[in-house]
């Protein structure tokens, strides 16, 4: 069976779920063969985690140069292991940074590069991508036609499931960085996201819309999302308001989700914010207008004051939870 | 004094319907209102405030049918001082790869160019690589999701927003940068830009002129391929109920039922 190349997204040495997402998508094209490209020190930290998703290998391309360079080491090693790997496919995280490498990569090794799937299959031999497009108007299927398909896959877009693998790593040498194209890192700082998941990677996601009022107001929101676990969202207008923070925003312009249960408090259901949660599995809506579009698309809705329903919900999510 | 590129694209108005072509899947740009880009505005701003500072020029560059001549007169109107429009039908259909490509031989058309710079992620297509694969094409270093922007002798520094944080930047020119959400609000045009902008020059290309041969673009040779484009059945909306003081409990049941909670 041919390999598959799985970039790992990592912070600080432990695996990202989108990781896991990668490893359970990659199982069906072949064997997956994790790619850490990190700091010394790293693979090691994540060899267990990576086996207890099925990588059959993990090549281990560690270098102080890594963090000390955006983007282009990542590149460097993928490239050089869909030259002598001769992998089926290469997938990567649909982060901001995992499509800038896929990008680089596609150009690099001329190949077909496919864009957000949230899901993968082998279909005539060929590598075939699902793509949902325009927030989820479209489902699209698409393969690509030469080199090796590099594929990014979209966090939450395919259930990561365990599988036991061996994990049997190799060292790979990462290239020296080319001082005159590559972008020197000089500092960073991460964002203390405090105790909330991120927002495309949780199960659960509450959003707060117009309807919300003020920025003191949004406590409201954020209080259930915390008793259910989940991570804050907002809508465009209640961003453009100035409620809530712009990475936050859920819709065309800001992100997608497709969580298993999207709560929109005081959202109308614009197509702009549509089109960001759409794809959720199940969505419940509150709001005070019974003719707000979010209403047709929510499995169940509720006509009423967000600000009575939502801290009955979050009291009586509470009590259950004990 | 910075010789500065900035792309500009023309996309389907994010708050009108999009929907694809049932020929070839394609987008149907004629079903969607078309506007510029938000970000790619504040791209043009952005170059433009460089130019303020620094001097040099400003060359919008856009690859799109005819009526991307909207999006180039508006940047034109904002300040630009030319624009180099590259339009072809063989284009239709092109792919990342191809469209990349397209980009970095205009960009070497443009006598000494120091920066391109270009909005961080369409709305229509969402790939979010472009600029990247740009980067990669032309040998360039890659500053991008700025949020800021500074300009030092050939030095170019960046803060870089993602998700994950903030990331602090430097390359040596030539160098592409895209901008973020955050970089600055973009100007209108005046009256006086406006009029003025009817003047300046628009180069028109064909992928002949850049060497490229028609076949390599285009449906025919992209990179991918469409096999099957399906419009997903709308959601049909479930229940509703009005708030008789039991909202909060009425969803409660809801959520337990299916097993959410």
């Amino acid at each position: 069976m041919s390999e598959v190349l799985v970039l790992v997204d990592e912070i600080d040495g432990e695996a990202k779920k989108v990781t896991f997402e990668l490893l359970t998508a990659a199982r069906e094209l072949g064997e997956p063969s994790a790619v850490v490209v990190a700091a010394p020190g790293t693979a090691a930290r994540l060899k267990d985690s990576l086996a207890a998703y099925g990588a059959a290998k993990v090549y281990v391309a560690e270098s102080d140069d890594v963090p000390n360079y955006l983007v282009t080491p990542k590149v460097d090693v993928l490239a050089a292991l869909v030259g002598a790997a001769a992998p089926a496919a290469v997938l990567v995280p649909a982060t901001a940074e995992g499509k800038e490498i896929a990008g680089r990569l596609a150009v690099r090794t001329d190949s077909g590069l496919l864009v957000e799937a949230v899901g993968v299959a082998t279909e005539d031999g060929a590598v075939v991508g699902t793509q949902s497009i325009f927030g989820g108007a479209f489902t699209v299927k698409a393969k690509a036609t030469r080199g090796t398909p590099i594929v990014t896959v979209r966090p939450g877009g395919v259930d990561a499931v365990e599988a036991a693998g061996a994990a049997v790593e190799e060292t790979v040498e990462v290239p020296a960085a080319d001082a005159a194209r590559a972008t020197a890192v000089t500092g960073r700082e991460p964002v203390v996201g405090g105790d909330r998941p991120e927002l495309t990677e949780a199960s659960i996601v509450v959003s707060g819309g117009r309807g919300v009022g003020s920025a003191e107001k949004f406590e409201v929101v954020e209080k259930l999302a915390d008793v259910l676990g989940a991570a804050v969202g907002a809508s465009r207008a209640a961003v453009d308001s100035g409620y809530y923070p712009a990475q936050f925003q859920v819709g065309q312009t800001g992100k997608t989700v497709s969580p298993q249960l999207y709560v929109a408090l005081g959202i109308s259901g614009a197509i702009q914010h549509r089109a960001g949660m759409q794809t959720s599995k199940t969505i419940v809506a509150v709001n005070k207008d019974a003719e707000a579009p979010i209403f047709e698309i929510a499995d169940f809705g509720v006509v009423g004051d967000l600000f009575a329903v939502a801290p009955q919900l979050t009291d009586e999510v509470a009590k259950r939870k004990g | 004094m910075p010789n500065i590129v900035v792309l500009v694209k023309q996309v389907p108005d994010t708050y009108s319907e999009r929907r694809l072509s049932d020929a070839d899947h394609t987008l149907d740009r004629e079903s969607a209102d078309a506007v510029l880009d938000e970000i790619n505005e504040r791209a043009v701003e952005e170059a433009l405030l460089l130019k303020e500072a620094h001097g040099g020029e400003v060359t919008v560059l856009s690859v799109g049918p005819d009526r991307a001549t909207e999006a180039i007169r508006k940047a034109l109107s904002m300040g630009a001082d030319k624009a180099v429009h590259v339009s072809d039908p063989a284009l239709h259909g092109s792919c990342l790869l191809q469209t990349t490509r397209v980009l970095a031989a205009a960009i070497g058309r443009v006598d000494g160019v120091d920066l391109v710079v270009a909005g961080n992620e369409a709305t229509d297509g969402r790939g979010g690589a472009v600029p990247a694969m740009l980067a990669e094409a032309l040998g360039y270093p890659q500053l991008t999701h700025a949020r800021k922007v500074t300009l030092d002798g050939d030095t170019v520094t960046v803060v870089r927003e993602t998700d994950t944080g903030l990331t602090h930047l430097r390359a040596t020119l030539p160098a592409v940068v895209s901008v973020g959400e955050k970089i600055n609000e973009p100007r209108y045009p005046s009256f006086k830009g406006i009029m003025a902008a009817k003047k300046k020059p628009v180069e028109t290309l064909t992928v002949a002129d850049l060497g490229i041969d028609a076949a390599e673009v285009g449906l025919a040779s992209a990179s991918t391929t469409v096999l099957e484009a399906t419009p997903k059945p709308p959601r049909a909306a479930g229940q509703r109920v009005e708030d008789g003081g039991d909202g909060g409990q009425k969803i409660a049941e809801y959520l337990i039922g299916q097993k959410l909670v």
